[in-house]
C-alpha cells in the first residue's frame, strides 16, 4: 500500500511538469507583454524592465529559470504588483480560498449524500421527487446566478446577511451555499443512482433473508457499498471547489487567490499565472490520489490486491 | 447495533454454543408463538394456491400461478424446471422476499409450521427469516456482501435472533465454519468474501443459512454457479447437515440428476404451474407429462452415441402475460391435440398414490397410455 | 408478442435492433425525458428560426423609447417589447433568441470536438492496450490535472487575435477550448467499453475468422458499446452550455454586440435592483436548457440500461 501511494505521488511530478510546460508555452504565445499600460511606455524602459526580469532571454531559458526558482520555493516576482512577490500574493489569499472550498465541500457532502440516500429509499415516492427536484434546481442554476439571487434576497431585500466581504461566519454563509449548490446536486444524483444499483444486489437479498432489521440492511449493507462509487467523484469535486471559486470570490469580494488567475492572464502577469496553474494542478492531482487511497480503505477488494 | 431482540432479554440467553432442541424452542419469538404455535401442523410447510405476479410496464407477469405443495418435517423436496418457470419466485414468496415493486403475492396461503406466513407483520416475518427459514442462493460470488468480513456476515443472523454474547457468537461462527468444511476457521473470520473460492463462498452461504438452526432451508440452485467437482461436495454437505439437524430442504434446481440424488419427492414446474409431482421413483420410473419426459430426455447419458446431438426441448417457455386457457406446454409438445389448445388440464392423480400430473394426454381417457 | 408465443408460435431469438426499439419505447414512457425532449426541440426551433421569428434584430436600439422612459430600460410588455429592453433599448426577447442559437451551437460543436478526440483516443487505447494504452491514459491524467475553466481562459486569450479566434464572433474558439477540456471523460468511457467488449465471444469469433482490427472496432465494438457513450455525450451538453454561460458571464467568448445568456446576466446584474427582468429571463433560459438536456440524458441512460428493465 505504501509503495502504491509513493508511486502515485511520484507520478504527480511528471504531470505537473507537463502542465507547467504547456501553460508556460501558451502564456508566452499571448501577444503583448506585461508592461503594456494605458499610456504608451517608452521602448527603452520596456527593454530595461525585460532585462531586469530576464524576459529578454529565450523562452526555454526563462522556463528553466522558473523551474529552478520553483524548486527553491520561489515563485518569482509579480509584474503587476511590483512591490509584492508571487509568494506573498499566494500566501496572502490561499487560505481564504481553501477555507471557502473546504466549507463548500463539507456542505455538499453533508447535504448531498443524505439527500441521495433518502431519494433512493423512497424511490418513486415523494422523498425521491423532493430530493430529485432539489438536485435539478442545483443543476439548472449556475453558481453566479444563485449568488446574485441570494445577495438580492438575503443581503439587499431582507438585510439578513452581508452582501460581501470575508470578515466572519455571517459573511461565509452565502458564498459557501452558492459554491456548493452544484456539487450538492451532483453528489445527490450519484448517491441516489448508486443506492438504487445496490438495492438490486444479491447480497442485499441475502441480508434480508437473514432477518436483519431494515435499518441495519440500509446502514451496514447498502450505504457502505453505495458510497464506493460516490467517493470517486469527491476528489474531482473538492478540486473543482478549491480551484473553481474565482467567480464566487469576485462576486462576493472575497480576498482569495482565485480572482488573481483571470486578471493575471489579461495582464501578462506570468509569475502569478504559472503559480496558480501549478498550484491548482497539484491540488487536483493530489486530491485524486487521496481519493484512490480512501477508496482502498473502504473497498477491501482493492486493499488486498 | 441490534444485538438483542425484545423477545429475549440478554439475561436468559443461552451461553452454550451448541443449541439443544429446547433452546431453539425457547428462542422462538413471541410473535411466532402468537401467530399459531401449538397448533400441531401436519407438514412443516403447506403452500396453497400461491400466485405471485410481477407488475411490469409491459403487463402483469404471472410468474407463479396457483401453486400448492407440502414439505414435511425433515423432508427434502425438489422443485425442478427450466429457468424462468417460477421456482425461484416460489421460494422467494415463502420467505416473503419477492421484490415489491414490481412483484406481489396476490393469492394463496403459506403455512409454515402452522403459522400463516402471509398474515405476519413485516417485523414478525423478519423474526422468522434467518431463524426458522434459512436461504442458500444461487450465486455465491454476488450473494455475499463484498465489504464485510465473512465472520460478520455469518454472525449477523446469530446476533439478530439468538441474543448471544459477542464471544458466544464468535465461537458459534467458528464452529459453523468448521462444520461446513472451511479449514482454519478461526483465522478466516476476518477475511472478506473475495478471498474465498466460489465453492468456499457457497460453504459460507450454507453456514449463514444454518446459523440459527432453521427448520427449513430454501436452497435456490445452490450449485449452478459452481464447478462440477465442487457441486458434488456442496450437495453432500447440504445433505449431511440437513439430516444431522433434521432440517427440511426445498431444493430448487433445473438439474434432474441433483433432484434424483437428493430429494424424497419432486415437483416439476413449468411456466408458473406445477405440472407433475410425485416421489423421485415415480417421476423417474414413470413420468406422466411430456415436459417431464423432455427434462429426463435432455439429461446426457453414459450410453449416448458419440456424435449424437444433445437432446433438448425445442422452443422456449412462454412469456407469462395474460396466458390463454390452454396447456402452457402445448406449443412445444409433440403430442398436443386440440383439447390442449382449448382448455388447461387440472393437476390430477395418476395411479392410486400421490403421483399427480397436469396433462390431457395421460389422463385415464387420454391418448397416451 | 407475448400472447402470440402462447398461442402456438415459438419465440425466436430477438434481433439486436430490438435493443434500440426497446430502449426507444422505454424512453417514450419516461415523462421527464419526453418533457425534456420537447423543451430541447423548442430551444432548437428557436435557435434555427430565431432570426426570422424575433420581433427585432438583436442589436437594434430603440433609443427613443428609452429616452422617453427617462433613460431607464423598458419593463416587460411596454413599448412593443414583450420582455422589455436593456439600457440602450435593445429588445430582450430578440437577444435571448439569439442567445438560444449560441447555446445550441455550444451543444453541438463541443460534442463534435469531444467525439472527434475522445472516441478515437479511447478506442485506440482500449483496443491496442499495452504501451499505446499506457501513453494515452497518462496523457488523460495530464488533461485531468488542468483546472478546466482556467485552461479554457488561457486558450481563448492565446488565440484571440488569430482568424480562428475571430470565427463565429469569437465563439468557435471557446467551443473548441471547452471540447479540449472535456473529451477525457468520453475517452475513458470508450476505452472501458472497448476493454470489456474485446473479451466477448463475438469479437473473439470475428478475430478468429481474420476480420481486420479496424473493421472489428468500427463494425462490432463501437455499435455495441455506443449506449453509454451516447448517454455521456448527452449529459455533456448541459455541462458545455453551463461552461459557455460561465465564461460569457466573466466576459470571455462571445463578442459584442452579440450576447450569450451568460453575458446578458452580467449586463443585467448592474441594474438588477431597478430592472430585475434583465437578469431573471436569461437565468430562466439557462435553467430551461440545462434541465431539458439533463432530463433527456437521464432518460436515455435509464432506457439504454437493460439492468433497469422492468424495475422502474
Amino acid at each position: 500500500m505504501i509503495r502504491y501511494i509513493a508511486r502515485r505521488f511520484l507520478w504527480i511530478i511528471p504531470v505537473l511538469f507537463v502542465v507547467s510546460l504547456i501553460t508556460f508555452s501558451l502564456m508566452h504565445a499571448v501577444p503583448g507583454g506585461p508592461w503594456a499600460r494605458e499610456k504608451a511606455v517608452p521602448a527603452s524602459m520596456i527593454a530595461r524592465l525585460n532585462e531586469k526580469y530576464g524576459l529578454d532571454q529565450p523562452v526555454p531559458v526563462q522556463y528553466v529559470t522558473w523551474v529552478t526558482n520553483l524548486l527553491q520555493g520561489n515563485l518569482g516576482p509579480s509584474y503587476k504588483f511590483q512591490d509584492r512577490s508571487v509568494n506573498d500574493i499566494v500566501s496572502g489569499g490561499i487560505w481564504t480560498t481553501v477555507q471557502l472550498g473546504l466549507m463548500a465541500f463539507f456542505l455538499s457532502v453533508a447535504v448531498g449524500i443524505p439527500l441521495g440516500v433518502i431519494a433512493a429509499l423512497g424511490h418513486n415516492r415523494w422523498p425521491d421527487y423532493a430530493a430529485t427536484g432539489i438536485s435539478v434546481l442545483g443543476i439548472a442554476t449556475p453558481s453566479f446566478v444563485l449568488a446574485i439571487l441570494m445577495i438580492l434576497l438575503f443581503g439587499v431585500t431582507l438585510k439578513l446577511l452581508p452582501t460581501g466581504g470575508w470578515k466572519g461566519p455571517d459573511t461565509w454563509i452565502l458564498p459557501t451555499i452558492a459554491l456548493a449548490s452544484f456539487p450538492i446536486a451532483i453528489i445527490t444524483r450519484y448517491t441516489r443512482a448508486s443506492m438504487l444499483e445496490v438495492t438490486r444486489k444479491d447480497y442485499i437479498r441475502t441480508a434480508q433473508s437473514k432477518g436483519v432489521a431494515d435499518r441495519a440492511v440500509v446502514t451496514r449493507h447498502m450505504i457502505r457499498n453505495a458510497l464506493i462509487p460516490v467517493i470517486t467523484i469527491l476528489g474531482p469535486t473538492l478540486a473543482f471547489l478549491v480551484t473553481g471559486s474565482f467567480i464566487i470570490e469576485s462576486i462576493f469580494g472575497i480576498p482569495g487567490i482565485g480572482r488573481y488567475y483571470i486578471t493575471s492572464i489579461g495582464q501578462h502577469d506570468y509569475g502569478v499565472l504559472m503559480a496558480m496553474t501549478i498550484l491548482y494542478a497539484f491540488v487536483v492531482a493530489f486530491l485524486n490520489l487521496v481519493v484512490d487511497v480512501l477508496y482502498a480503505f473502504i473497498d477491501p477488494r482493492i486493499r488486498y490486491s | 447495533m441490534v444485538s438483542a431482540e425484545e423477545d429475549m432479554s440478554a439475561a436468559d440467553a443461552p451461553t452454550i454454543v451448541e443449541l439443544s432442541a429446547d433452546d431453539v424452542l425457547r428462542a422462538r419469538t413471541e410473535a411466532v408463538a402468537k401467530a399459531g404455535i401449538g397448533r400441531k401442523a401436519e407438514h412443516l410447510l403447506e403452500v396453497r394456491g400461491l400466485s405471485t405476479h410481477f407488475f411490469t410496464p409491459d403487463g402483469v407477469v404471472q410468474a407463479v400461478d396457483d401453486v400448492s405443495f407440502d414439505v414435511g418435517y425433515g423432508e427434502t423436496l425438489g422443485l425442478v424446471g427450466e429457468s424462468g418457470c417460477g421456482k425461484s419466485v416460489t421460494a422467494l414468496s415463502i420467505a416473503r422476499l419477492v421484490p415489491d415493486p414490481p412483484g406481489k403475492i396476490v393469492k394463496g396461503s403459506i403455512l409454515f409450521d402452522g403459522i400463516d406466513v402471509l398474515k405476519l407483520s413485516p417485523d414478525d416475518m423478519r423474526k422468522l427469516r434467518g431463524k426458522e427459514i434459512g436461504f442458500i442462493f444461487q450465486d455465491p460470488l454476488t450473494s455475499l456482501n463484498p465489504t464485510l468480513t465473512i465472520g460478520y456476515q455469518i454472525g449477523e443472523a446469530i446476533r439478530q435472533h439468538m441474543g448471544l454474547s459477542e464471544k458466544a457468537t464468535e465461537e458459534r461462527t467458528i464452529e459453523l465454519l468448521s462444520k461446513v468444511g472451511i479449514p482454519r476457521a478461526k483465522e478466516r473470520l476476518k477475511d472478506y468474501p473475495f478471498q474465498f473460492s466460489g465453492g468456499m463462498r457457497q460453504r459460507v452461504m450454507i453456514a449463514i443459512a444454518l446459523s440459527c438452526d432453521p427448520k427449513l432451508i430454501l436452497a435456490d440452485e445452490p450449485t449452478t454457479a459452481l464447478d462440477v467437482t465442487i457441486q458434488a461436495q456442496i450437495l453432500e454437505l447440504i445433505q449431511t447437515l440437513s439430516s444431522e439437524f433434521g432440517t427440511a430442504v426445498l431444493m430448487i434446481t433445473h438439474d434432474l440428476g441433483i433432484a434424483a440424488g437428493m430429494c424424497d419427492r419432486v415437483n416439476v414446474m413449468y411456466a408458473g404451474r406445477i405440472v407433475e409431482t410425485g416421489t423421485v421413483d415415480e417421476l423417474f420410473e414413470e413420468p406422466r407429462m411430456p415436459y417431464s419426459w423432455g427434462l429426463l430426455d435432455s439429461l446426457p447419458r453414459i450410453d449416448d452415441v458419440r456424435g449424437d446431438r444433445l437432446r433438448t426441448i425445442e422452443g422456449l417457455p412462454p412469456v407469462l402475460i395474460r396466458p390463454a386457457d390452454a396447456c402452457r406446454f402445448n406449443p412445444r409438445c409433440r403430442y398436443a391435440r386440440d383439447v390442449c389448445r382449448e382448455k388447461e388440464p387440472e393437476l390430477t392423480r395418476r395411479g392410486g398414490t400421490d403421483h399427480m400430473a397436469r396433462c390431457w394426454a395421460t389422463e385415464p381417457e387420454g391418448w397416451i397410455a | 408478442m407475448a400472447t402470440d408465443t402462447l398461442r402456438g408460435g415459438v419465440a425466436k431469438p430477438q434481433p439486436s435492433a430490438s435493443l434500440w426499439r426497446d430502449a426507444f419505447s422505454r424512453l417514450r414512457k419516461n415523462k421527464l425525458a419526453m418533457l425534456g425532449l420537447i423543451m430541447v426541440g423548442f430551444v432548437t426551433f428557436i435557435a434555427v428560426f430565431g432570426s426570422i421569428l424575433a420581433p427585432y434584430n438583436y442589436q437594434d436600439q430603440d433609443l427613443t423609447a428609452v429616452v422617453a422612459n427617462k433613460g431607464q430600460p423598458l419593463p416587460p410588455l411596454t413599448g412593443g417589447h414583450i420582455l422589455g429592453t436593456d439600457q440602450i433599448g435593445r429588445d430582450l426577447l430578440s437577444r435571448l433568441m439569439d442567445g438560444a442559437r449560441i447555446s445550441m451551437s455550444v451543444a453541438i460543436v463541443v460534442q463534435i470536438v469531444v467525439i472527434c478526440i475522445g472516441v478515437p483516443i479511447g478506442a485506440m487505447a482500449g483496443w491496442f492496450g499495452g504501451r499505446t494504452d499506457n501513453v494515452l491514459m497518462r496523457f488523460t491524467d495530464v488533461m485531468y490535472a488542468f483546472p478546466d475553466l482556467l485552461f479554457i481562459i488561457l486558450l481563448t486569450v492565446v488565440f484571440k487575435q488569430t482568424p480562428f479566434g475571430q470565427a463565429m464572433d469569437g465563439l468557435l474558439l471557446v467551443f473548441v477550448a471547452i471540447g479540449l477540456t472535456t473529451w477525457v471523460t468520453v475517452g475513458r468511457l470508450v476505452r472501458g467499453q472497448m476493454l470489456a467488449l474485446k473479451e466477448t465471444e463475438f469479437v473473439e469469433a470475428a478475430k478468429a475468422i481474420g476480420v481486420s482490427d479496424r473493421k472489428i472496432v468500427t463494425k462490432h465494438l463501437l455499435p455495441n458499446g455506443i449506449g453509454p457513450i451516447i448517454v455521456a455525450i448527452t449529459l455533456g451538453i448541459p455541462a458545455a452550455i453551463l461552461a459557455e454561460a460561465t465564461l460569457a458571464y466573466i466576459g470571455i467568448g462571445v463578442q459584442a454586440p452579440r450576447a450569450s445568456w451568460g453575458s446578458l446576466i452580467n449586463d443585467g446584474q448592474a441594474v438588477i435592483r431597478s430592472s430585475p427582468w434583465l437578469t431573471f429571463f436569461p437565468a430562466v433560459c439557462i435553467a430551461v436548457a440545462l434541465i431539458s438536456f439533463t432530463f433527456v440524458g437521464d432518460g436515455l441512460r435509464d432506457a439504454l440500461d437493460p439492468k433497469l428493465k422492468g424495475k422502474q
